[in-house]
């Protein structure tokens, strides 16, 4: 006895085998990411007021990136029904743009976004000495204005050995921003559109620091959760585009001369799972970015 | 090849292709890298086994250290010292840290390389497809790759006790924040330290799960049998499906808990760690920001279903035996299977009485307490059914039926010792105390394990073409039975002293009250406890010997030899590649025992039904048969 409905449907459940495990797996999927999701929920309501940080991400490339898989949903559609039309060069070029839109996705994430995040510095300045930066920090304006305070001081760090070396007594930063000039009322939200660091350079002393670091998975729950989930969200797309690429080389596509229909189910699977890699991302998108 | 037509009219060069593929298969495809299921469901089946037998042995130290503390462990102590290395148990003394590692490493090893390989991988592997009359699974080749990634987390596991510093230690539910500062420092290595080898273990173990169960739930919607509808598919495949959305919906949550905990040790995040955490008298250099409550949430959010995914699939062996044993239909078939899905959609609303003690507020524990006591309802629901359907039978008390007998009761006494600590006001009391060990030692021991050696001894000739002696069987059973008892009753009198159950001496130095039961203090009692978990380490050797003896020496076992109805007993012992010989047909449902007006008491599911017949049905005409 062979494995039966690899290909045709089962007619009572009107489903191929490969259909069924690829919901089934994108519910355990569901179910993964639910659980990062209602993590940074309960992290996000647990954060002591100012220690969530906002405005640190670069709205106009994350929207970019956005319509870059979005994108690439829709092509991967299309290259679905084009096998199912038999038509094998339009499935050739549309799984081609996809394979494409999935690669820049990921370079811009990986050469670009998150470099320019690891470069980047912060400071939680310890409640005692709050007053001392108030000129870095602009919290009695904030005050006055009923806005959340800031207890963070960001920008370039210029002595990075200060960051090992416990000689160094003081950390060199050229501002942001919203810390060169706090209480400008145009930098009581964050920023949509990302603005480099000011040449304003502040002496931070150590001791006055209550944890500093990089803007790294350590630097903060924030940053914790976002590194882990757009990693893994990352590692998603490069999975689905290591798929892709396979039924799009001759090793893969040469399925279609013997069995059309199949190579259209794998697609078929495969986009699925896509699909769901741009939902996970529509949801990374606004919790991140945005709010 | 996919449609259902070639089945049945080409069977027989199906099948005779079949063979000869697999003559062609070498000694590696078909007995290591196979991907068929039969052969995948005993590899897990052996490797779980022998997981079993090795978390038991972990186990066995502990009760010397627990009945003899700080005494020197006889003959093997020395050797132990040396190949569990510096640190472990030098002279043969057991340190603390050794314990723990011990401890942590028991339930583990027992529940995620134990217990769900036999109960769930190998015997639904094995059984499943034969009992809906599929070829294989849906997926062989993620078959094949779920047991290997087992394998990869066993193997970790395992590596895990050798690295400097010894396997991790802070206990099966790895609790944060001390599973995250345990096992750092400079005397251990930042990645070849226990506590993470056990994080990237589980990574493994499930993937494992996850690949296992979906091909599971695939092949049941997807490979049932013409003629097989739901409500006709044996009790045993109804768990098994349950048991398989138990796995997908419950473990990734554990796995996102788990990538964080890595993150946590590896990238220095603060998923679960507070801020303002000192530990050795300094501050921790983190962010802090953490929750600690954000990891038991997430681990017993699987870890609740877990418990389901150990219970159901012995309860499904349980019912098979009963079933074919006492010659009489299942009792109340239906409501079995509506109550083990309700069973499987409140497992995952219970999650938090766990952690009763976490302060959580009393609205949440009055909500997790109330969901608790509704699932008791299915689970006394399928355990009456169970002792309804021996009422009146004619009862062959061969092996499997005492291992299955013997689950009623022992599952009885787990579930209702569960009731006191559904309470959080009972459970302040009894929480971290012997009573907690007891009660779900109960469940998984005498419970789930004699339920999996019934199906073992059940499904052996399936496998192998031959029976497994009986004699050695019940030298088999009856020592285990009187000494899991003797085990686990006398915790139940230890917790209610107010024995904690992580305590390193045995409860020695809290012995000073010298309360006693039955003339023992509850250290005293050890004493007994410890003897008996020796004995039934000893009592397993009939088992050990029987099961491979048998293998080429047992009695010859034809297609059917327990004259039982369901579908894997009409191909043959053992099946071949491809299972049937000609596709399986269900005509009827399941449990067709006795049926009146027969020359024999069991008339298989493949059996046709004749026009005078008058029939139980569990399903109403015309039959629904896809083409």
């Amino acid at each position: 006895m062979e494995i039966p409905y690899t290909v045709n449907t089962r007619p009572d459940t009107g489903l191929w085998n490969a259909k069924v495990g690829i919901w089934l797996f994108l519910a355990s999927e569901v179910m993964l990411f639910g659980g990062l999701f209602s993590a940074y929920i309960f992290l996000r309501l647990d954060a002591e007021p100012g220690m969530w940080p906002h405005g640190l991400l670069n709205v106009p490339v994350g929207t970019m990136n956005t319509a870059i898989l979005i994108a690439s949903s829709v092509t991967v559609v299309l290259a679905w029904a084009s096998l199912k039309m038999r038509r094998f060069w339009a499935y050739w070029w549309y799984m081609l743009i996809t394979i494409l839109c999935g690669i820049t996705f990921l370079t811009v994430k990986l050469v670009y976004e998150w470099p320019q995040k690891f470069d980047h510095f912060g400071a939680f300045i310890k409640q005692e000495a709050l007053e001392k930066y108030e000129p870095y920090l602009g919290n009695h304006h904030l005050e006055e204005k009923g806005l959340a305070p800031r207890r963070e001081i960001t920008g370039h760090l210029h002595n990075k050995a200060a960051l090992s070396d416990p000689n160094i007594k003081e950390y060199d930063i050229a501002l942001d921003p919203v810390n060169a000039d706090p209480t400008n009322p145009a930098n009581d939200r964050p920023h949509f559109l990302y603005q480099p660091s000011t040449d304003k350079i502040a002496k931070i002393e150590k001791e006055d620091v209550e944890y500093a670091s990089m803007f790294e998975p350590r630097h903060s729950a924030y940053f914790a959760s976002y590194f882990t989930i757009t990693g893994l969200h990352g590692l998603h797309v490069l999975g689905g585009v290591i798929v892709f690429t396979y039924f799009w080389l001759p090793i893969g596509s040469k399925l279609y001369k013997r069995n059309p229909e199949h190579l259209a189910n794998r697609v078929e699977v495969v986009g699925l799972f896509w699909h769901f890699v741009d939902l996970v991302w529509i949801f990374v998108f606004p919790l991140f970015y945005l709010l | 090849m996919d449609s259902s037509t070639s089945l049945e009219t080409h069977h027989d060069t199906h099948h005779r292709a079949a063979a000869h593929e697999e003559h062609k298969l070498g000694w590696w495809r078909t007995y290591i890298f196979s991907t068929d299921h039969k052969m995948i469901g005993i590899q897990y089946g052996l490797c779980g086994l022998i997981f079993l037998f090795f978390g038991f042995s972990l186990m066995m130290l502990m009760r010397w250290q627990l009945a003899f503390p700080g005494q020197a462990l006889p003959v093997i102590g020395n050797a132990l010292g040396h190949l569990f290395g510096p640190g472990s148990m030098p002279d043969g003394k057991m340190t603390p840290e050794f314990y723990n590692s011990l401890g942590a490493m028991h339930g583990t090893i027992m529940i995620f390389l134990g217990i769900v390989p036999v109960a769930f991988a190998a015997f639904g592997n094995f059984v499943v497809p034969l009992q809906i009359g599929a070829p294989d699974m849906t997926f062989p080749k993620i078959n094949a790759a779920s047991f290997w990634a087992f394998g990869v987390g066993g193997v970790i596991m395992l590596t895990s006790f050798f690295v400097p510093g010894g396997a991790a230690k802070g206990g099966w539910t790895s609790y944060a924040p001390l599973s995250v500062v345990a096992d750092t420092g400079p005397t251990f290595h930042p990645f070849w330290n226990g506590q993470t080898l056990w994080l990237f273990g589980f990574v493994f173990l499930i993937t494992s799960s996850l690949l296992g169960a979906i091909n599971f739930i695939t092949t049941i919607i997807q490979l049932r049998a013409k003629g097989l509808t739901w409500m006709r598919l044996p009790f045993f495949v109804w768990t098994q499906f349950v048991t398989a959305f138990l796995l997908v919906l419950a473990f990734p949550p554990l796995e996102a808990a788990i990538i964080m905990q890595i993150m946590d040790r590896v990238a220095a995040t603060s998923f679960f760690m507070p801020t303002g955490m000192i530990v050795n008298g300094a501050p921790l250099h983190i962010s802090g920001g953490g929750s600690p409550l954000l990891w038991q949430h997430l681990f017993w959010f699987l870890g609740h279903p877990e418990v389901y995914v150990l219970i159901l699939p012995a309860m499904g062996i349980t019912a098979e035996i009963l079933a074919n044993n006492s010659r009489k239909p299942l009792w109340g078939y239906k409501s079995l299977v509506f109550s083990v899905l309700v069973l499987g959609f409140l497992s995952f609303i219970v999650w938090a009485h766990h952690m009763w003690l976490t302060g959580m507020g009393s609205t949440v524990s009055a909500f997790f307490q109330t969901t608790t006591l509704l699932i008791s309802i299915p689970s006394v629901i399928i355990l009456s059914a169970f002792f309804i359907s021996l009422w009146g039978g004619s009862i062959r008390f061969n092996v499997p039926m005492l291992f299955a007998t013997a689950f009623l009761p022992m599952f009885g006494i787990g579930g209702l010792t569960g009731i006191p600590l559904a309470f959080n006001s009972a459970d302040l009391y009894l929480h971290d105390t012997y009573y907690v060990i007891a009660h779900f030692h109960y469940i998984v021991a005498p419970g789930t394990i004699f339920a999996l050696f019934a199906g073992i001894y059940y499904w052996f000739p399936k496998a192998t073409g031959r029976m497994m002696n009986e004699f050695w069987g019940k030298v088999h059973f009856w020592p285990s039975l009187i000494c899991m008892n003797v085990i686990f009753l006398p915790m139940f009198l230890q917790g209610m002293l107010g024995m904690h159950r992580r305590w390193y001496d045995g409860g020695q130095g809290w012995n000073v009250a010298g309360e006693t039961v039955w003339g023992q203090t509850g250290f005293q009692w050890n004493t007994w406890i410890s003897s008996a978990a020796w004995i039934m380490g000893l009592a397993q050797i009939p088992f050990i010997i029987n099961f491979f003896w048998s293998i080429r020496h047992g009695k010859k076992a034809k297609e059917n030899p327990w004259d039982a109805t369901t579908l894997e007993w009409t191909a043959p012992s053992p099946p071949p590649h491809g299972n049937f010989l000609s596709a399986p047909v269900a005509y009827r449902g399941p449990y067709e025992y006795s049926l009146p007006g027969r020359d024999v008491d069991f008339t298989m599911q493949s059996e046709p039904i004749q026009p005078t017949e008058h029939v139980r049905r569990t399903e109403p005409e015309p039959e629904p048969v896809h083409a």
